[in-house]
Formats: C-alpha cells, structure tokens, sequence
C-alpha cells in the first residue's frame, strides 16, 4: 500500500492503495464516483473512459501508480462550472437534445472521449468524431445521434 | 424551443399525440420533453445496480460446470483452506423449490448433487465473502466431481423437443402444381448476444420479516417477483424486487435476471446479510442467453409473373439446454416466417429442441429476425431468378388491407407493407441505383482474378451493392398473450395534489420514463413536468406484464391513457366541469387520492385459438422495409455497410427522437448480426466469450442510419401506436445480404456474412458458409 496524489476534476486527491490497483476502482470505490463505469474490464468498451492529462485513457487498464500527481477529469467534472449553476455543460445539452444518451451507461466514457475530441480542436466533420469515439462501445444508438451530438457542439452557431 | 427536465420550470406538452411528419426538425427534441432522465445519466449521477452501496455488503460469484453435459457426483471443498471466511451455497440451501420458474419447470437455479449438468458454465455452487480476493483465492478450489455423458450438440438430432407448431393454410400440392418456377432454399443463422453494455447486476439484501429485497439491472420485475416467491417460498410482500437504472437489455434482461437474483438471495438469506452479485464481461457472455440459432427450409412456389402460390416452410429452433421462453420464441418466429406476403397455400413447421448448450432466449425481434432473413433471402433470389427487380416482385405480394395470413387472419386495418416498400424505394432511389450496380457487377463479371467469377477488375478494388428488405413485426403478445397478462397500469392523483403514472414499464434506455408522462400529460392537459413516473419497485406499482415484445407504448401505454381520461373525467365531474389543470389540486386538498387502476381488456374483434393456432396471432403487425448501400472490398471481401434507409410504420409516433433512437439502434444490431456477430462454439461451449473476440459494431462500423417513421394507426389502441423497438432488427440484416449479392453476385446464406464466408462463396465453395446446403432447383424452367 502506498499513497498516490492527484487531481481529479479539480480537487487534490490521496489514496492509500495498491500501486496496481486499477483507476477505475479508485475513482468509483475509494473516492465514489460512481459516474465511471465498467463494461467490460478489458479496454474493450471504453464504457470507463476518462481523460488523465487530458487524454482519453480506459480507466481498467491503468493501474494507480501511474496517475501519481497527474490530472484525472471524469463524467462528474465535465461541466463543473455548469453545474453549479445547476444545468449541463454545451456537449452534456446536445447529447440530451439530440437523443444521444438512451440506456446511459456507455454514456460517460463516450462524453469524455468526445470531450477530448473538441478541446484538441475537433470539427463537426463525421468521418473524425467517428474515429474520435471508435474505443467507445454503444449499443442502444447506432451511434447517429451522438454523431450528430458532437458535430453539434464542434460547429459554432454564428 | 425544447423542453428541459433539467430546470425547473413549465413547458406544456404542446403537441398532441398525432405528429405531422413534415413538421419535424430531424434530430432535435423540438416541441418533444427531453429524455426525463437524460441530465442523471449525463452527468454521472445516475446509479445503476453496481454503483448502489450498501454497507457491509460481501460479494457473490458462481461456481460453473466445465462440462457440457455430466452427473455431478459431488462437489469437493479444498481441506487445506479455511471455509469459514465464506458462505458456501448448493442447491441444499434454497429454501424453496429449486426451479427458476418460466414457462416450463426444467431449470434449477443449482444443480443437485445426483443431478445432471446439462451446459458449459452452468451454476453448481454459490460463494460469497467480504471481499473479492478471497473469492478469487477460494474459487479453484472448489472441485467439481463429475461423470461425462455425451452431449447433444445438434438442434436437428436431439430427442428432447421443447415446442412444435405446424400452420397450415390452402392446398400445399394444389399450390406448387400451379407454380411455374419452384424453389429452394436453405439458410442458417447463429447466436447473438444482445451485449448490453451493462452487464447483469444484482444485490440481494433480506429483510426484516424474513424476506428480501432485490436491487437489480432488469426489464421484468414481476418475473424476477414470481421466480423469488417460488424458489424462496416468499409471499408477495415479502419478496420486493426493485429495477435500478439499467444500462440496456434487448431481451437479454427478459428472463435472465431470475436467475442471478435468485443466486444473489439464496447467498444473502443464508450470510444474513446483503450480497451483490455483478457479472464480469467474460461471464455474462459465457454463461447468460443468446438469440436462438435456427435452421430455416424453404420451398417456395411463384407463377411465372413472380405471384407466390405456394410457400413451404421449416423452421428448427435450438433452445439450449434450458426451456426459457423458447416456444414464445419459436412461435412468432414461425408466424413471421413466411414473410409480409401473400400466399394461399402454405404450410408453415416449426420445432425447437434442447442441446447441451447455455439456454437461449429473448432477444429483440424474438424469433422473427431468424426467419424474416429466410423469408427475404428467398423472395431475393426468386426476383434473381425471374428476372423481376426485388421491389416489384414485394409490390407484387406483400399484404394489402383484407389479405389473410397464414393462420387465417384477416387484415381489416392498419397495413403499411406497401408504403414502407414504396417509402424506402424512392428514398434510396432504389431502382436506379441497381441499375448502375448490376451494370457495373456485369463489367466486372469474367474478368477478374478468378474465371467467371466477380473478384476485382483492373483498378476496381471494391464493389457498391444495394439491397431491399421488407418485415412484418406483430405488434404485442403473440395469440392470447395479452389476456393471460391481464395487466394493470395506474394513474394517481395523491392526497397531496401529485400526478403519478405506475407501471412496472421499466426504463432501459427506449424512453418509458419519458413518454408515459408525456402521454399522460397530453390527456390530462397538464404540463409534461407535472407528471411523476413511479419507481419500477413491486411494493409500488402493481404488474403491468414485462416490458418486452414491444408492447410497452402499445399496451401499456394503451393503459395508461385509458387510465388518465377516467382520472380526468372523474375529477372534472366532481368539480362542475372545471378543466382538470385547474382543479385537480383542490380536489385531492377536498377528497384526498384518486387512483385508477386500468386493466387490460382485448382488443375487440381479436380472437386466436392456442390449440389449433388459427385466428388473430396478433392485433395488428407493424410495417418495415430497409435499403441498404455496402461496399465490398473484392481482395479482402470486408463489407463496409455504407448506409441503411430504414423505413418503420410504428402507427403512431410518440416522441419523434425516442422512436428514431429505437430504429437506428436497432438497426445496427441488424447491421452487426449480418456482417460480424458470432458465436463459436466448440464442445458446447462459447470460444469467443469476450469483448475482444465477439465484435459488434463500432461507430466507424456503423453505417449512415436514414430513418422514415410511418404511422399507420391501430384502432385498437387509444393512440393508435403499435411498438417500435423490435420492428428494425427484422429488417436491415436481410437488405445487407442482399446488397453484399447485389455488389459481388453471391447469396449469402448463413449469417454472419463475414469475409471468410464471402471469400469462399466467390471462390465457388460452399454456397456461403460451413454447414449450408443450399439448393436452388428449379423443377420446372420458368416460362
């Protein structure tokens, strides 16, 4: 056991864990956010995506000791300032204007892999938000709408 | 400007039930309520079953037989470790019957010691500790001891049958003598796993009065409510069952989730204390239900002018080794099976048996997606043969108003076969673009790699192809379903002035949460955010019926509106007529609750016989057709599904995104069990048993998803809607199929069409995959 400190959405964090244990039972188990799911266990899905340094990692296949004193964003700090204003950030809007979140649990991962996409200055093309959330395994979509969710936010209204 | 759930505020449901099409912005949830728990799901604030904590909770996991088929002799516990860190359960332990009650009493929830396994990964023993590692350190060393039996593999030799169905109609030899051209076919189709990407989920925790309450990932919570009564020996009350949110089912949250809520109770009623049981990826797929693989024969007779005269058809069905919901399966499989069309004479035989394999069961479509792709391969190939153009030769048959169909049912309304085939041809401009496709595989033809064959020419590396599908999906129960339901769905006006609508609809993603407020408000005139939707929790809602085959918005919706204008009624009459937004509230100050309790009644004029299975199988069918555009690459024969046109007649739209949510999710689980979804098996049991080796569609996978929703109403539902969710997965597998032919002049015959099966069809191997033996006779040469 030892401890490693990071920062998750914002907020100093220190856990006292296993170098290996994986991220993804760190951020849901010892610190409760719970909005990073698992889907598979196996860097398959991308249903744990979360962003570390800003790029989009599976939080299954990376063990605690490799997040020592880096930046760790999840679902719950997409829209921090947005939240507290008690609403949803530009791209959380779209999906849910756009039908783009159905059974919700690929939901978080794809939100962040399509966050990474625009803060690395993604535009609404569809061939590159394809390829953006290809690790991103949805179900319930087709994934049109979450195309058209992302294209949505990458396009400037004016 | 869209309504918010997020915000507090009021946005009246503005529209009626009736949507114009024309006036829908595609793509936005203008004048429509936002997904109701859209922003919890956003922002990670929903919780799913294993996000729930409950303190002091251990964990649970399933020990599995190995053996496709054995007698378990004993199960030998390691001496040398310490068992009392763990509760170890056996079938010894369950309190009540052991039977995981469905249709028939043939599955335990444990295998006895002296009992048979009768599939790999079938659950023998229970083990529950405080924490993982010491489940993961004591789970080799439990011993399984077994004496191997042979195991029956082949759906088509097993003895055991669990459902047989024969529909007969007109004169079969009268039929095939008047028939011009006679042909045959034979086509075979594979599991699917539904692949939820929430895996099943479960935490059992016993309550005070000797019962328990089951937290849990479901569709049905009145079926899990049945199974814990019987094999607990519970009453009602005290067996509670609670759906959590629930990250998609498909079917493979129908029936499954007994099972494992059982395990998890057995486990907590034993520890005193609550369990939670989470599948792992790898288990969920290895040990819980797929689509039934099934083998379809059929015979089919046509008059020279492409008319059908005769259709004979076989259907053979592989339940796995446990009943589940099979004959319900095999069922509707084989009252589609013939297809949207008409034909006087025809005989229609259908069997499903049990193998020593994991037990299949519902999975969108249920039955329908197996035989639909028979039904329209072979329509495909009798155009090919005929030379007639696929659409002509579905304008020529598909069903029209008055048409009977093979059980003797009359289509006295709502039949839109002809406008989805004509909506989807002109939109894909169908006609022409297999005009310039089949110009372009006859340049191709002969002067490829292969002599004769349609391998690439010069600098043409791939191929475009088109192809048209059309389905028929009966809308709710099959036969008498419904009544045996006898389902119940609430709206209440409570003492202290809420609006609640109680159904046991269970939210998984299609948006129940959404529009039965929404149907609810329409009828009472209220804003849409005044409506609450209790929770999925059977100490609340009273059962109305699964929410499965579609009949969610269809049935239970029926219900619901039904409900509410008796609720409207009844309140307005007590306040002089005073509308009912304005005097609701001082009605329940003055007169406390109101609630109605709306039962289902049949749907007037619908009658089927079970016995001789004859009469209406179904209220009403929903409509759909599909064109779909590949792109085969002719070295490698990979199939790029470039983009589906999907053409639904749902009969009524509710909510314009929900709806094309449901077709275009379900039209690329269509896409991904034509082109890639596979199960391999070898011994019985699943060699691709993970994410990494059984693929489904990813977006770069995914085609363009086109939708067109047609609204044929039923007049037997108050607002005319018929379902949605199952209609698309009938359709797009067969119209990639046929566009895979349409670029590379192959049938297809077993699905998936993968590369490997591609490869060897253009090579002038077997007719498109191992284990076909398709025959294309032709007894008399078309005039």
């Amino acid at each position: 056991m030892s401890a490693y400190r990071f920062l998750v959405n914002g907020a100093p964090a220190e856990v006292e864990a296993p170098g290996m244990r994986r991220l993804l039972d760190v951020l849901r188990e010892d610190l409760g956010l719970t909005g990073t799911k698992e889907g598979c266990g196996e860097g398959e899905c991308g249903a744990c995506s979360v962003l570390l340094d800003g790029q989009v990692v599976d939080a299954c296949l990376v063990p605690v000791c490799q997040v020592e004193g880096r930046i760790v964003r999840t679902v719950e700090g997409l829209s921090l300032a947005a939240r507290e204003r008690g609403s949803l950030d530009s791209l959380q809007e779209a999906f849910l204007e756009h039908g783009a979140a159905q059974c919700g649990i690929c939901t978080p991962g794809m939100l962040m892999a399509a966050r990474a996409y625009l803060d690395a200055g993604g535009g609404p093309d569809e061939e590159p938000i394809r390829e953006a959330i290809a690790g991103n395994l949805c179900r319930c979509t087709g994934y049109t709408k979450i195309v058209d969710a992302i294209a949505a936010v990458a396009t400037p209204l004016d | 400007m869209p309504t918010r759930t997020l915000t507090p505020g009021v946005e009246i449901a503005e529209r009626a039930l009736v949507v114009d099409p024309g006036q829908r912005v595609p793509g936005r949830a203008s004048g429509f309520p936002l997904r109701r728990e859209g922003p919890a799901k956003l922002t990670g604030a929903a919780k799913y079953t294993d996000d729930l904590v409950f303190p002091g909770a251990w964990y649970g996991i399933t020990i599995r037989s190995t053996e496709a088929r054995a007698k378990l002799l004993a199960i030998e516990l390691d001496p040398d470790v310490d068992w009392s860190r763990v509760i170890i359960a056996t079938a010894d332990d369950i309190p009540g019957e052991n039977i995981v009650s469905m249709i028939k009493d043939d599955q335990p929830l444990l295998v006895p010691v002296g009992g048979e396994i009768r599939h790999h990964a079938e659950p023998v023993v229970l083990l529950a500790a405080a924490d993982r590692e010491t489940l993961r350190l004591l789970k080799g060393r439990i011993k399984l001891v077994t004496e191997p039996l042979e195991p029956v593999l082949d759906p088509e030799r097993s003895e055991h049958v669990f459902a047989e169905y024969e529909v007969k109609r007109g004169d079969l030899d009268l039929g095939f003598a008047g028939a011009d051209l006679i042909l045959e076919g034979e086509y075979r189709v594979g599991h699917q796993e539904q692949l939820y990407i929430e895996n099943n989920a479960m935490i059992a925790v016993p309550g005070g009065d000797g019962g328990i309450v089951i937290h849990g990932s479901m569709q049905c919570p009145y079926y899990v409510h049945k199974a814990l009564k019987r094999a607990l020996g519970m009453d009602s009350v005290q067996a509670r069952v609670i759906q959590e949110e629930t990250g998609g089912g498909f079917g493979g949250k129908e029936e499954f989730p007994s099972v494992l809520a059982l395990h998890a109770s057995v486990l907590a009623l034993k520890a005193r204390r609550a369990v939670r049981m989470i599948y792992e990826r790898h288990e969920d797929i290895e040990a819980t239900t797929k689509r039934h693989p099934a083998i379809v024969r059929h015979r089919t007779g046509v008059t020279k002018d492409g008319v059908l005269v005769a259709q004979d058809i076989e259907v053979i069905m592989d339940g796995g080794a446990y009943c589940t919901l099979t004959p319900v399966v095999l069922s509707r499989g084989l009252l589609h099976a013939g297809g949207p069309y008409r034909c006087p004479n025809v005989r229609l035989r259908g069997k499903a048996t049990r193998t020593n394999t994991p037990p299949n069961g519902a999975f969108r479509g249920f039955g329908a997606p197996q035989t639909e792709f028979a039904a329209e391969m072979q329509m495909n190939r009798v155009a090919e043969r005929l030379g007639i153009s696929p659409a002509e030769l579905r304008r020529r048959n598909v069903y029209k108003l008055k048409d009977t169909t093979p059980t003797g049912q009359v289509l006295r309304e709502s039949v839109a076969g002809e406008e989805v085939l004509e909506q989807g041809v002109a939109a894909a401009n169908f006609e022409r673009v297999r005009e310039r496709t089949s110009g372009e595989r006859s340049e191709r033809l002969g002067s490829g790699t292969i002599p004769s064959g349609s391998l690439r020419a010069g600098d043409h590396r791939t191929a475009t192809g088109i192809g048209l599908a059309l389905a028929w999906h009966g809308a709710g129960f099959t036969g008498s379903g419904e009544v045996y339901l006898a389902s119940v769905a609430s709206v209440e006006l409570t003492a202290d002035g809420r609006l609640r609508v109680l159904t046991a609809g269970t939210e998984m993603g299609q948006g129940t949460k959404t529009v039965f407020p929404l149907m609810v408000a329409n009828e009472l005139g209220v804003p849409v955010d005044w409506v609450e939707y209790a929770p999925q929790d059977t100490a609340e809602v009273l059962d109305s019926g699964p929410t499965v085959a579609s009949r969610t918005v269809m049935v239970v919706g029926g219900l619901v509106i039904l409900a509410a204008r008796k609720l409207k009624a009844a309140v307005e009459e007590r306040n002089a007529g005073a509308p009912f937004h304005e005097s609701f509230r001082d009605d329940a100050r003055a007169n406390g609750a109101t609630r109605i309790d709306q039962k289902f009644e049949p749907y007037p004029g619908v009658t089927f016989d079970d016995s001789t299975y004859l009469g209406d199988a179904y209220p009403a069918f929903g409509w759909a057709s599909a064109v779909a555009t590949v792109e085969v690459d002719l070295d490698t024969c990979e199939v790029r599904v470039l983009d589906v046109i999907a053409v639904d007649d749902v009969g009524k739209v509710i909510h314009p995104i929900l709806c094309e949510g449901q077709v275009e999710g379900g039209t690329l689980q269509a896409v991904g069990y034509a082109t890639m979804e596979e199960m391999k098996l070898r011994d019985g049991k699943y060699l691709n048993d993970r994410l990494a080796t059984y693929l489904i569609p990813t977006a770069m996978d995914a085609p363009h998803i086109r939708t067109i929703l047609v609204e044929a109403p039923y007049s037997g539902a108050p607002h005319g809607a018929k379902g949605v969710g199952e209609l698309p997965m009938d359709v797009a597998a067969p119209a990639v199929v046929a566009a895979i032919h349409d670029a590379t002049g192959v049938w297809i015959h077993d699905l998936p069409a993968t590369p490997e099966r591609i490869l060897a069809a253009m090579h002038g191997l077997d007719g498109g995959g191992a284990g076909s033996r398709l025959r294309g006779v032709m007894d008399k040469p078309a005039a």
